[in-house]
């Protein structure tokens, strides 16, 4: 039934990658797992379990400061992955890599230190139309504290900013640009080279949401020349719990930490404490350990496949999933920007996205409905929710054939 | 199977919901909201002597909402608030227990496949929840979420 043939470089074999994850295995309501649901998080490939299990049947210790050997061997594992993630993102050194929870502490992390130290009344920060709410809520906080500003940069109706609008934003009271490199809700790639090089001569800072970008495409911290830029190890098939801050070692150094506790110090008495050295001054208390450990491994496997090769492959099925919904009548693609992620979300006419979700899921289909976090995007665009099909390099091109035959039945059922 | 959710009732309800318009001489309003799937509702209600003597809606919400504001409407007129607070418990009790479907419920029992939905139950209580808000709240007009 599939009409896609792959033009993907040898070697990308979509049955062989779909080995790799144990949980694409099963049934769900008597029907084979169609998981379409890979923005909201990835699923782990044996790799990834594995290097978990390992460190807590063989490795098990607190990190750093440890004499004795599990430590040693657990606080190995552990900085690696900051190495890991060093290459990955093309920083120029480790310490501006700072494990955090997720891209939302990443950027709670700058709202709280940056901000609360460069941010005064009358300051201005600029965010996007389609930002995550984790992109929202922090700054508009930082605002209320500082009597600053937030503004919005408007998009158009194909879920697209508007970068003549972005640059009349930009004045000498911009602080700081936040805006995703890729959209959840929509799919939307925005030009953030270009838009980061529009904040630096404005002489304010950007911070990139790289939650959606980092599981697709290469990212390169500094040929985008990001002030911050922040990810999810969840989104790139590692453990939930576990992240990275990447930011310029200048910044790092001039922002006060952020929490305070163990290993984020140097010497503490009660008349005063000096703190750690970077990236150790922004990381208070016992980490994630094992999920650091763990995303260490979703970065090799991920490298291991290609970034190319994942961000072509999964364009193919973009391509092909579109051409598919767009022959579903009463079906609107939400989000149709030229540079697109793979996530198509859409609308039906007189169906609830929650009912197309509930036919879909007995199917064995998982997709999300709602509004994705993005409740600013759902009032762009005048609808309370969308259905979101959101794709990785696991999925097939037979996957999206049976999502569409899902809708049909769907359709006959609401019709 | 899903038609055990997607019963012919409920789905003639979703689309052709009864009682669904404002109410200009109501006595009793209340909003309800459902943040997880941006579902909004609004209902009116005429209570004189103690008695629901008219009752409607109007929204946004996905069929099973929709249907259960609807079948809601068409079940409280002429009860008590007493009685209706304990059609509002058998109700909840028929989504969320195993126990035996009481026949006190009339309609609304078509809402019995929900059970097997935990993720949709909060999509059939909305309009039922609005309601104990309007009968039960201090103020006039107010509003509730089902989180
Ligand atoms: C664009 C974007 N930003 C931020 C986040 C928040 O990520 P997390 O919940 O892992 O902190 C998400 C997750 O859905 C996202 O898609």
């Amino acid at each position: 039934m599939s009409t896609l043939i792959s033009t993907v470089a040898a070697g990308f074999d979509v049955e062989k990658i779909r080995q790799d994850f144990p949980v694409l295995k099963q049934t769900v309501h008597g029907k084979p797992l169609v998981y379409l649901d890979s923005a909201a998080t990835a699923q782990k490939p044996f790799a990834v379990i594995d290097a978990i299990r390992k460190f807590h049947e063989v490795d098990c210790a607190n990190i750093h400061r440890g004499v004795h050997e599990l430590s040693q061997r657990s606080t190995a594992a552990y900085e690696e992955t900051r190495a890991k993630t060093k290459k990955f993102l093309n920083a120029k050194n480790e310490a501006e890599l700072i494990f955090v929870r997720g891209t939302t502490e990443g950027i709670n992390l700058v709202s709280s230190s940056w901000g609360r130290t460069n941010v005064k009344a009358g300051d201005e920060i600029v965010i996007s139309a389609m930002e995550h709410h984790s992109n929202i809520v922090p700054w508009q906080m930082l605002c209320e504290e500082k009597g600053a500003r937030l503004r919005v940069i408007p998009m158009n109706e194909r879920g697209e900013l508007i970068l003549e609008e972005y640059e009349k934003l930009l004045n000498p009271r911009t602080r700081m640009v936040a805006v995703a490199h890729v959209s959840n809700a929509l799919g939307t790639i925005n030009p953030i080279r270009q838009m980061i090089a529009m904040a630096h001569s404005a002489g304010a800072l950007a911070l990139i949401d790289g939650a959606q970008a980092a599981p697709h495409m290469k990212v390169d911290v500094q040929a985008l020349d990001a002030d911050f830029y922040t990810l999810s190890g969840h989104k790139i098939c590692g453990p939930t719990g576990i992240g990275i801050l990447y930011g310029k070692t200048k910044l790092l150094n001039a922002m006060p930490p952020y929490q305070g506790g163990g290993d984020m110090i140097r010497t503490v008495t009660f008349e005063k404490t000096t703190y750690n050295e970077l990236p150790y001054k922004f990381e208070a208390g016992t980490p994630n350990i094992a999920g650091g450990i763990g995303m260490g491994a979703a970065l090799d496997y991920l490298s291991r496949i290609g970034l190319d090769n994942i961000a072509a492959y999964e364009h193919e099925l973009l391509v092909y999933g579109t051409s598919l919904l767009e022959q579903i009548p009463g079906l609107r693609i939400i989000g149709t920007a030229k540079e697109k992620a793979a996530v198509l979300s859409f609308v039906i006419e007189g169906i609830h996205p929650h009912d197309i979700g509930t036919v879909l899921d007995r199917q064995g289909i998982a997709v999300r409905t709602g509004h994705h976090c993005a409740q600013p995007v759902m009032d762009w665009f005048h609808i309370p929710a969308t259905t979101r099909a959101s794709l990785a390099f696991y999925n097939t091109s037979a996957e999206l054939d049976k999502l569409a035959a899902g809708l049909k039945k769907v359709k006959e059922i609401f019709s | 199977m899903v038609d055990d959710l997607y019963q012919e009732v409920i789905l003639d309800h979703s689309k052709r919901p009864r009682n669904c318009h404002s109410m200009d001489d109501a006595n009793r309003k209340a909003e309800g909201y459902n943040p997880l799937c941006g579902d909004k509702l609004k209902l009116f209600l005429k209570i004189e002597n103690d008695v629901v003597k008219d009752v409607s809606f109007v929204g946004s919400g996905c069929a099973i909402s929709t249907a259960s504001a609807s079948l809601m409407t068409e079940s409280l007129k002429g009860k008590s608030r007493a009685e209706a607070l304990k059609l509002l418990d058998k109700f909840h009790e028929l989504l969320t227990t195993d126990t035996p479907v009481s026949k006190d419920l009339g309609k609304l029992v078509v809402f019995c496949g929900v059970r097997d939905y935990p993720a949709r139950v909060k999509c059939a209580t909305l309009a039922w929840h609005t309601l104990k808000s309007a009968l039960t709240a201090e103020e006039l007009e107010p509003v509730v979420t089902t989180e």
